[in-house]
This record gives structure tokens, C-alpha cells and sequence, in this order.
């Protein structure tokens, strides 16, 4: 019947000149989901092109959907290889070992961008090594798989954490668990840089859209997250254990107390430069550049590569007195969710351009070194800027000209891709 | 009174401030010094005293120390001018400045009676034990605060200058078009714009700037490399005078601090920080009134600022030492203002037993943390922070809050303002004229901040530049004209003083040289 062709027709059109989308969460990025134009929300139970889903429906339900060429997801299927604390270390220790066989002992000496950490029971006895080694080191100990800053704390005796022997007992207040559950001992680091008296740390954002090859970008909004109280290693000895507020401040990384407990990254490159010269902070900058790169090329070859996979990673990084970044952590579901309304801009910021540069309408050529804030960062090698061929090609911290750059972007972008 | 002798007379101004100075005693002490060095012979001993000094920069210094001197001079230097004169020439300002200050100090006095609370007393020794522990961390503290108001804010001393009149001056003509539709009704000699292009020339779009993005003159980078290197080469050359021409361009982040200190004439001799410790030490020992109206402040002010609220600590090293530092004294020789006296308890009105309240003179009113901080965005030494702090104090901030003629002093700024406004854009003026929305009422609290807390600290930072590079406040009274004429469209909308407020409200996102670029230079006349 003409009628039904027509139809049957047109519905295919519909779909084919709009993005539907799927999205676990309700913050910012259904926001920036909503407001882009042609993407419209998928049905129930329809199909879908994208979608922003959970860690949770991935593990679930990854393997058996089918999905077309085009179709995008927001994370790698073994992300957790780079974002679970004992499997990153493990991943970094391996890559290590790796590079000093191939290229020797002074590459591999680059990797000490991460304070020593023991899986713990499993390492314990090389950890009980280490610690003997640095009489009246304090040492922070994390839940694995925990997020939001539950279950860590201090410590700087070996009795606060008998529970995790290799051959360790029952742990007390979990009588639900079956075994003691898994914990990484990490080198506390003591002389932080601090700021007014403060402790912070920092988050900036990596977005990998391909690992193999590595192609990775880095936006150069960001922020320092404040401690609320000065900084003092005396407090341990009081309440170390148990003790989240006092010792790390690395609440949950929804939890954002109080308005004004972050700077911009802006501010706080401005800040640095005002305090140290422009000189050292570049050294600075390169110095984290280096850690984003490497991290990822130490899971490089064992997380499975999917060219329908992208991930926006948050990284955690902190500085200490002689302006050493170290890396902390990496999430890969960073927070969404807006403390403020300088920060919801941000996120609203990072979160068009992470699409942008997902490219589902087709508009880019594939060669741009910057998509809006994102700056391409690692393309199967280093990318430099293009007046020079030693600065690469990364602005964190400097002034974000996103609006200006995607005009031009786009002015010139070749016709909508056919879905 | 001829050229000859009012430079003579300034330089004896000069050389009567600068003798028995720290500056002095350091280069009397080299000059005896230098009598060991080979250079220097008997017979021409003068000579070689002088090129040795010459030789080992502290000719240099000196001529830093008379460049600050001769900063400072704004009147006439008319040998005979009597010493209210020179605070301030014209006696109804010197009269309102004075009832001003009887009503704050009515107020201060008030509170403490309310509260009960002396206005100075010692502290125990246990008391002094636990301030000096917490003496890095005083934002920790929570003290009960909810008795205290500040003494005054910024919209009580508007209210003040609207109804400063000039007795002299009789405005009994119908208000017309050539009126001054604005609140302040004093006859005051303000810039007018074209006088305005030429005393900011450096801002002129043929000159290179820090603080825009692209310039249509000279590419941007080349620029800033070129400013950067000329200033590390004042920076080296220790030149205050140069510094003061060269900051007029803007300052790289990297040079501001060290460029300021060289500036406004700041050392950092271990005689300042001595200085400094020992009003650590009477802070620790008294505890002054006053101190509850700072903490409060910063708490109401700095601590909710998403820039300033780090610093919350070096706010009260700096305010609680500033409040009992005398040398502050000293500025009250050029301030229309007089320090609030009172008396020892028993001995009202015996000028024996008079003393002066605060130690410096200075009470603060709410938002005063603003114009500290700032600076602690480039200087976290404390005794450094204090220092330079202090003096942009006695040369800037102090003209913000009390009333005189001066042409940096708040009225002319605020007459300033009004004056551009009316001038140049008339329509706009009329129409917030007309909805009861003065444009004074909202910018005056801008300008007593000197923009601290309403503008992104870069941009303040290079506002402040060009504040310290053209030794007058009178730019932020063009910027305050250039914010409304760049938000002029939208407040041509409004129908209330509250809406014009929140068409204001968020200046953040403002770039400051821009701003003041187009309206010095691209305003039809």
C-alpha cells in the first residue's frame, strides 16, 4: 500500500536527519543532551544512536547489544583496567617494567608520577617492606571498588591495619562481607602544595576517543578543589582512623559542601605564574601533560579497543610543595552534577564539546588539533602546536576561546553525514 | 608664587620627609663605610663619597624614596599654607568631614557601651598563649559575632556626599538640560573627555596592551614578549619612575608583584619585618574592639568571595596589625580625615589622657577586607603582603572613604562618573533618571571597592596596574561610565532601581581594557 511506503519512508527519514539518544543520568549532561539540536530522546524500548549510560548497564549489558557503525557509548567496556586504584597501579608497575627493559632506566624513572601503593592483602608483605623502609611515613588506605571518599582513611602503624594480613581475620564492622574486602595502602603525601594554608587537589578532564591508536584530548577548563580546613599532619595522631573530613577532604565527588571551595583552573595557572614565574609552571603543565599520556599508555594494550567506545576520564592530581604533580586517581564517571552555577557552566562547557568532538553529525574533518575547549592532546604520537614543533599542544588552565572556535569550526564544515 | 620657589620649597618638603628617614640612616652608614675603599680619597672626598654611592645603587634608591615623595604631593606646596589646608583646602569639605566622623565614632562608641566591651584591653596570658598557636590558622576561630555591625557600610556614606553642598555655590536655576542631573551637587573641576584621552594616552588603541586579546595595531604575542622583556629590564634596574610609565601598559603576571613593590617604594629590609613581628606582638597582647569588626567583615566579605575566600587567614594578619600600626598616622597629614580620638576610662576630655582609636586612625566599615584581598593573589610573605598593603593604603584607598576635594578623592570620582554618564550618554541617564534608578547608587559601591570582589582578580589586577602606573584612582570612574555604556541596551529596559541592579549585578565575565578603550576612544564627542 502507497500509504504504508510513505510512511515507512518518512519514519526512516526521521530517524536518519536525528541523533536519538539514551542517558542513565538526570544532571547536566540530559541538560546538554536535550538542548543540542536533532537530538531528540529515544523511545523506551526503540533504538538508539548514543548513549551516555552508567558503568552498571555497561558491565551488564555490553557484550550482547548489537550496535551499528555509527552508534556511540560513552565508556570502554574494561575502563576499570585505568580507573579501579589496584588495577591502574598494577597496569602503571607493569608498563614500568616494560619500558625499562626496552628503553631503559631513564624512561622508566619518568613513571614515578604516583605515590607508591600496595594492593592490599595481596601485596601485603611487599607493602609491610616498603613501609619499614620510611620510618614515620603515613599512609592512606582506599577501598578499591568504593567511590565518593567512603571508607578511607589515615594511618602510620602497622596495627591499624592487621585486618588486611594475607592471612587476615574477619574485618569487624563488615560482617556481611565474605572476605576482607580489598584496599590499596598508598604513600600519603605530606608536603602538599598549599594555598592560603590549604590543602587542594586537582581535576582535569581527558577524553579518549580511540585507544589503539591512542587518540586522547584535554580540556583546558578545570578546577582546584579546596580543603576546608588548613592543612596540618598533626591532626593524624588525634583521629587518624576512620577519618575522611580531616585527613584527605576527598569527600564524595558529588558532594560539593560549600560554593566557593574551587577555583578555576584559570585562576589557579594565574595564580602559580603570579607566585613562580611562567618558567616553572610550564615544567608544571608539561609534567601533567606527561601524566595523562602515560597513564593511558600503560592500559593501552589492555583495554579493548572499540571504535563505538569514547570515555571522558576525570583525573585527580595533586600538588605537592616542590610543584610535582602526582596522579591520585582516575574516574571514569566523573561528576556531572553542578555545585554551583559557575561550575554547571563548566560541565555544560565540557559536555558540548565532548559531543562535538564525538562528532555524531559528521561535521569534522578529523584532522582539527582543537574541537571548542578540547585540545588534541595525543594522536598516535604528540601533537604540537602549530607555530613551533616543540610545544605540545595543550592549554590547561589557559584561557578557553571555545565560542570564537567553534564558529569558525564550523562555518566550514562539510555537509551533515548521512546517518 | 613663582616656579623658582615652589620647587624649592618642595624639595625642602622633601628633604625634610626623607631626613631621619630609614633610607637616610642606611646611606649615612654606607657613606662611612665606603671611607675604607680605595676609591675614595681625602682630598676629594665629596666627590668620590658621592660616585661611590652613585656606583652601588643607592643613588637609585634615593631616587626611588624622592619619586614616592613627589607622589605624594598634591597641593601647591605654599610654604605658608596652614596644616588643614594642606589636608584640605576648602573648609565645607574639611566641616562635613569632620560631622562624618563625629556620627562614626557616636556609632563605635554606642556599640561598645551596648556591648559592654572596652575598646581596647589586654589579654591574659593564656588568652595570648592560644592566639599565638592559632596565629596561622585565626579563620578557625568562630566567635560569636552576631552583636557586631559593621560601623558603617558604603550606602551611609553616599547618603553623606548627596547632601554635601558648597555653601558658596548658589543652584537655584531650574534644573534643565544643562543641570547636573546626578547626586552629587558640588561644584568640583573633574576631566572632561578629551582631557581624559590625553591623560590616559597610553591606553590609546596605538599602544600595546596587557589585558586584550588581539590588537589591530601589533600581534598580540609580540607584544607581550617584547613588554615582558623591557620589564625585566626596569626590574633590574630598580627604577620606580620607570616602573610607574611601564605598568601603564599593563604588567605580565609573572612581574606584577615584584613591579608594584618597585613601585610603591616597598622594601623588605629585615628592619620591616622586624617592624612587622612586633605588631604581630601587640595584636597578640591587646585585643582591640575593632578586631570584631574585621572578623566579621572578612567572614561577611572575603570568606564568600569564590576567589578570596583562601586567604582568609592572611586577611586578618594583615587588618589586625594594620589597626594598631602608627606609621599609619602619617597619611592623615594629607587625609581630609582626623583620627577618632578617645580617652583612657575616667578621663574624658583631658587631652593628657587622649588617645588616638585605633592606633592608626582607620575605622573600618563593611567591605574593607576587599582592598587587601587582592594582593594576596601576589604576595604571601606576610610582612610583605602588610607592607605593600599599607602603602597602597596611605596612597589610593584612603581617598575612597573620606570626603575632599582631591581628584582621586570619591566625590570627584563619583562627580566624574556622572558627569561622563550625562555627558555621553544622555539618553540612558535620563531614563534611569526618570524610574528613580540613579546610576550612582549602584556604581558607588563598585568604586569605593575599587572594583575589589565585582570584577575577575585578573582583570582587577590589571585595573590596579594602571591605578598605580597613573598615581590616580580617576580611571575607575571611567570604567565605572564604560560598564554602563557597554550595558547600556539592556538597561534602556528596565523600569526599576532593582532591575537596573540586576542588569549590573554580575561583572565577572567583563574585560576591563576593552571596555575602557572603547569608551576613552571610540565615543563620538
Amino acid at each position: 500500500d502507497v500509504k504504508d511506503v510513505i510512511t515507512h519512508i518518512k519514519g526512516a527519514q526521521e530517524s536518519r536527519s536525528c541523533i536519538r539518544f539514551r542517558c542513565s543520568l538526570t544532571n547536566t549532561i540530559l541538560d546538554v543532551l536535550r538542548q543540542r539540536p536533532s537530538w531528540v530522546e529515544a523511545k523506551e524500548d526503540g533504538e538508539w544512536d548514543f548513549y551516555w549510560c552508567d558503568v552498571a548497564w555497561l558491565r551488564e549489558n555490553f557484550d550482547h547489544t548489537y550496535m551499528d557503525e555509527h552508534v556511540r557509548i560513552c565508556h570502554f567496556r574494561n575502563h576499570y583496567e585505568l580507573t579501579r586504584k589496584n588495577l591502574m597501579v598494577k597496569n602503571l608497575k607493569r608498563y614500568r617494567k616494560l619500558l625499562e627493559r626496552e628503553a631503559g632506566r631513564m624512561e622508566a624513572a619518568k613513571f614515578d608520577f604516583y605515590p607508591s601503593t600496595f594492593e592490599l592483602p595481596f601485596e601485603y608483605h611487599l607493602f609491610v617492606e616498603e613501609f619499614k623502609r620510611n620510618p614515620g611515613s603515613t599512609w592512606i588506605m582506599k577501598p578499591v571498588a568504593r567511590s565518593q571518599g567512603k571508607g578511607i582513611f589515615l594511618f602510620r602503624k602497622l596495627k591499624d591495619i592487621m585486618d588486611w594480613k594475607k592471612d587476615g581475620n574477619r574485618f569487624e564492622d563488615q560482617k556481611d562481607e565474605i572476605q576482607v574486602e580489598s584496599y590499596v595502602a598508598q604513600r600519603y603525601i605530606e608536603n602538599p602544595y598549599l594555598i592560603g594554608g590549604r590543602k587542594f587537589d586537582l581535576r582535569v578532564y581527558v577524553l579518549v576517543t580511540s585507544y589503539t591508536p591512542l587518540k586522547a584530548w584535554l580540556y583546558r577548563d578545570g578546577f582546584a578543589r579546596f580543603s576546608n580546613t588548613r592543612f596540618s599532619l598533626s591532626s593524624i595522631d588525634d583521629n587518624y582512623v576512620h577519618l575522611t573530613n580531616v585527613a584527605i577532604q576527598k569527600t564524595a565527588p558529588d558532594y560539593d559542601p560549600e560554593k566557593g571551595c574551587k577555583w578555576q583552573m584559570q585562576q589557579l595557572r594565574r595564580y602559580l605564574i603570579a607566585k613562580h614565574g611562567a618558567d616553572i609552571v610550564e615544567i608544571l603543565f608539561r609534567d601533567m601533560d606527561a601524566i595523562f599520556v602515560r597513564s593511558l599508555q600503560s592500559v593501552q594494550k589492555v583495554i579493548i579497543n572499540d571504535k563505538h567506545c569514547f570515555e571522558l576520564y576525570g583525573y585527580d592530581i595533586l600538588l605537592d610543595e616542590q610543584l610535582k604533580p602526582w596522579l591520585i586517581e582516575v574516574n571514569a564517571s566523573p561528576s556531572l552534577t553542578a555545585s554551583s552555577l559557575e561550575d554547571y557552566d563548566l560541565k555544560c562547557r565540557l559536555l558540548e564539546d565532548t559531543l562535538h568532538v564525538v562528532d555524531m553529525e559528521g561535521r569534522l574533518s578529523g584532522k582539527e588539533k582543537q574541537v571548542g575547549g578540547f585540545d588534541l592532546m595525543w594522536n598516535d604520537g604528540p601533537v604540537y602546536t602549530d607555530d613551533s614543533d616543540y610545544r605540545t599542544n595543550t592549554h590547561l588552565g589557559c584561557m578557553n576561546d571555545r565560542n570564537k572556535q567553534l564558529k569558525q569550526l564550523f562555518k566550514c564544515s562539510p555537509g551533515q553525514k548521512k546517518l | 608664587m613663582d616656579e623658582g620657589t615652589e620647587l624649592s620649597s618642595t624639595i625642602a618638603q622633601i628633604v625634610h620627609k626623607l631626613s631621619g628617614s630609614q633610607l637616610h640612616f642606611q646611606m649615612e652608614r654606607q657613606a662611612k663605610e665606603c671611607l675604607n675603599h680605595p676609591s675614595v680619597q681625602l682630598e676629594t672626598l665629596k666627590e668620590d663619597v658621592k660616585q661611590y654611592l652613585r656606583k652601588s645603587g643607592w643613588e637609585k634608591k634615593l631616587q626611588n624614596a624622592v619619586y614616592q615623595e613627589l607622589n605624594m604631593i598634591h597641593t601647591s606646596g605654599n610654604p605658608i599654607a596652614p596644616p588643614e589646608h594642606i589636608k584640605e583646602p576648602l573648609t565645607y569639605m574639611r566641616k562635613a568631614q569632620a560631622s562624618w566622623e563625629k556620627r562614626i565614632l557616636k556609632s563605635l562608641n554606642s556599640m561598645c557601651t551596648e556591648l559592654s566591651i572596652p575598646l581596647s584591653r589586654k589579654r591574659p596570658i593564656n588568652e595570648q598563649k592560644e592566639l599565638l598557636t592559632k596565629w596561622n590558622e585565626m579563620g578557625t576561630d568562630e566567635p560569636d559575632l552576631s552583636h557586631f555591625r559593621p560601623v558603617y557600610a558604603p550606602k551611609d556614606f553616599l547618603e553623606v556626599l548627596i547632601n554635601l553642598r558648597n555653601p558658596n555655590f548658589d543652584n537655584s536655576d531650574q534644573p534643565s538640560a544643562t543641570s547636573h542631573w546626578g547626586l552629587i551637587q558640588v561644584p568640583l573641576r573633574v576631566k572632561d573627555l578629551s582631557e581624559l584621552r590625553e591623560f590616559f594616552s597610553e591606553l590609546s588603541l596605538g599602544y600595546g596592551q596587557l589585558g586584550i586579546e588581539e590588537s589591530s595595531q601589533v600581534p598580540q604575542d609580540i607584544f607581550e614578549n617584547e613588554h615582558a622583556r623591557i620589564g625585566r629590564k626596569v626590574l633590574a634596574d630598580q627604577d620606580s619612575a620607570a616602573a610607574e610609565q611601564y605598568i601603564r601598559q599593563g604588567s605580565p603576571t609573572e612581574l606584577r608583584a615584584e613591579l608594584w613593590g618597585l613601585i610603591l617604594n616597598v622594601t623588605s629590609d629585615p628592619e620591616d619585618i622586624m617592624y612587622y613581628e612586633q605588631l604581630t606582638t601587640s595584636v597578640i597582647q591587646h585585643d582591640l574592639l575593632v578586631d570584631n569588626l574585621f572578623y566579621k567583615d572578612v567572614k561577611l566579605t572575603a570568606s564568600n568571595d569564590d576567589y578570596y575566600f583562601v586567604f582568609e587567614d592572611f586577611l586578618y594578619q594583615v587588618l589586625l596589625c594594620f589597626s594598631r600600626d602608627t606609621t599609619v598616622l602619617e597619611h592623615f597629614k594629607y587625609n581630609s580625615a582626623t583620627p577618632p580620638k578617645s580617652y583612657i576610662r575616667g578621663n574624658l576630655g583631658i587631652e593628657e589622657f587622649a588617645v588616638v582609636y585605633p592606633p592608626n586612625g582607620v575605622i573600618p566599615f563593611h567591605g574593607f577586607s576587599m582592598y587587601v584581598a587582592p594582593l594576596c593573589f601576589l604576595y604571601n610573605e606576610p610582612p610583605r603582603l602588610y607592607s605593600v598593603f599599607r602603602e597602597m593604603y596611605m596612597r589610593y584607598f584612603f581617598r575612597l572613604h573620606s570626603i575632599s576635594s582631591s581628584s582621586s578623592g570619591i566625590v570627584s570620582l563619583c562627580l566624574q562618573f556622572e558627569t561622563l554618564l550625562q555627558t555621553h550618554l544622555p539618553q540612558l541617564f535620563y531614563h534611569l533618571h526618570e524610574i528613580s534608578a540613579q546610576p550612582l547608587r549602584i556604581a558607588f559601591k563598585w568604586m569605593v571597592r575599587v572594583f575589589s570582589g565585582y570584577l575577575a582578580t585578573d582583570q582587577l589586577l590589571l585595573l590596579w596596574d594602571r591605578i598605580l602606573g597613573y598615581n590616580s584612582l580617576e580611571i575607575i570612574a571611567v570604567l565605572a561610565a564604560a560598564v554602563f555604556a557597554f550595558r547600556a541596551e539592556n538597561l534602556m529596559e528596565v523600569t526599576s532601581l532593582a532591575a537596573a541592579e540586576a542588569v549590573l549585578a554580575d561583572l565577572s565575565t567583563l574585560k576591563v581594557i576593552p571596555l575602557l578603550q572603547i569608551f576613552l576612544f571610540a565615543t563620538v564627542t
